[in-house]
């Protein structure tokens, strides 16, 4: 595909569909800070009785990232980076936009690897999810990582928004860019504020109950 | 050129010196190397007339002969755009970097984003060849008399104006973090002079075909990041990351009309 259009392709995936996946995640990951364990299995039975769920996994998720991700490391790789000279919030930002790309690549491998997979292999099942989040998210390093990598992704989000409305034309001039740039930091904060009360929910002794059944498999798993 | 000694209070700056380190090299292909110099402090000294003091008694820091520097300057009052480099860090022109507003010691280097041909020389062809790319022109010649073109609205003229200030200097891509070996990037300064052409009404008669140029090969406008470094480096302040927003409304616009209107 010529320079143009596969960066546009990757400009716009990356807000339809993977961001909106990514708010999506947020709202249904917040059912289990809401409504506990209970709520959270709510939230993912309504996910998976939505028609041709496969495909639209395969669709809306799958494919788009990883054509986002790949092309997004090749973006990075092309970088130079010349911080030491402009200390702009704005180059920063650039910056910043290359490696939590680079971090949210690695960690969302990570992160399928652990949950979404796990259910293809029939180590645990969607009902329980909760609990092995629990048992996940209980353990130092495995809690630290996901913090560090929904921060980077959520970040990568809200700058690649701002960035989306720049390269499409929509925010032109100087004004417009920093009102967006306003609109997506209230968009960082409110995001990655829902995923970390929904990290913190799944350590609560609340989901541990339902983790207990499947903590020997996990163990086995993941060490 | 005044003489050191013709200036009156030139008693009391004699024991003043300034200290440069200037990143010389001496062919294409050679590896670049630092030359300290220690030059006398002359009230309102710029870059330029340092380097020309250097040019005059080539002489180092350690009091050893050496190769004058070269660099290249035209004009002396920033509108042409020759005597760029980076100075402390920041690409710039030498001619109105007072060494008086400079952090000591001075440190000069070639904007190495261009191919060097000799210490402070660099070779901007790549600039001027991406100008040919995306005809930065507007065609008015014809087998009979065209007549007069449509008149251009005031208020269009006065920003079309500012973007008319580029001079073609290089600072805009020595600054972009996405002009570099890996890429093909055109910079921004070609970019907007895309926005000045297709500004023009006469030129606007020819906007698609600057258009495309900058949607074809890897060269073209997907190249910016973003890190809006250009619009704080330029010299002339042209609101570069306005052009390139402006042009990617342009591009996008044009790329949903060739797929629906073919």
């Amino acid at each position: 595909m010529k320079g143009y259009y596969a960066r546009k392709v990757h400009s716009l995936l990356g807000l339809i569909p993977i961001s909106l996946f990514l708010i999506e995640h947020a709202i249904t990951n917040f059912a289990a800070y809401e409504g506990g364990p209970e709520g959270f299995r709510d939230a993912v039975r309504l996910l998976n009785d939505l028609p041709l769920v496969f495909f639209l996994e395969l669709f809306a998720i799958w494919l788009p990232l990883l054509f986002h991700g790949v092309y997004g490391l090749y973006i990075a790789y092309q970088a130079q980076p010349n911080l030491g000279h402009f200390k702009t919030e704005r180059n920063w930002r650039f910056v910043m936009q290359r490696i939590t790309g680079v971090i949210a690549f690695i960690f969302i491998i990570w992160h399928v690897y652990t949950t979404r997979f796990q259910i293809t292999l029939g180590n645990t099942t969607h009902d329980e999810l909760g609990g092995w989040m629990h048992n996940i998210v209980t353990q130092p390093g495995f809690f630290v990582f996901f913090l560090v990598g929904v921060i980077a992704t959520t970040f990568h989000f809200a700058n690649g928004v701002w960035a989306f409305f720049v390269s499409w034309g929509i925010t032109v001039g100087p004004r417009a860019q920093r009102i967006s740039s306003y609109i997506c930091l209230g968009l960082f904060v409110v995001v990655t504020a829902m995923f970390l009360m929904s990290l913190f929910a799944f350590r609560s002794a609340e989901f541990a109950d339902t983790a207990s059944v499947i903590t020997t498999t996990l163990h086995t798993m993941i060490g | 050129m005044a003489e050191t000694t013709a200036a009156p209070n030139a008693g009391q700056n004699t024991s003043r010196r300034v200290k440069f380190v200037i990143t010389r090299q001496d062919t294409p292909e050679t590896k670049p190397y630092t030359e300290e110099f220690d030059l006398p402090y002359r009230p309102g000294m710029n870059v330029i007339s340092a380097l020309m003091e250097i040019q005059r008694n080539p002489v180092n820091a350690e009091g050893g002969s050496t190769a004058p520097v070269c660099w290249e300057s035209n004009c002396l009052e920033e509108v042409c755009g020759a005597c760029s480099m980076v100075i402390n860090g920041k690409p710039r022109q030498a001619c109105s970097a007072l060494v008086d507003q400079l952090e000591q010691p001075v440190r000069i280097a070639p904007m190495s984003t261009f191919p060097v041909v000799r210490d402070l020389v660099i070779d901007r062809s790549r600039m001027f060849n991406a100008l040919k790319k995306v005809k930065a022109w507007i065609p008015i010649d014809g087998t009979y008399d065209l007549g007069a073109g449509p008149r251009m609205p005031e208020k269009k003229r006065q920003w079309a104006y500012e973007l008319s200030k580029c001079m073609t200097c290089g600072v805009c891509l020595q600054a972009c973090p996405n002009v570099n070996d890996k890429t093909d990037f055109i910079g921004p300064a070609a970019l907007s002079q895309v926005r000045l052409f297709n500004a023009h009404p006469t030129g606007e008669m020819n906007a698609d075909d600057r258009l495309d140029m900058l949607m074809e090969g890897s060269d073209g406008i997907e190249g910016c990041g973003n890190s809006q470094n250009c619009v704080r480096a330029c010299p002339k302040g042209i609101p570069l990351t306005t052009s390139i927003a402006e042009l990617n409304k342009q591009t996008t616009k044009r790329m949903f009309k060739r797929w629906f209107a073919q």
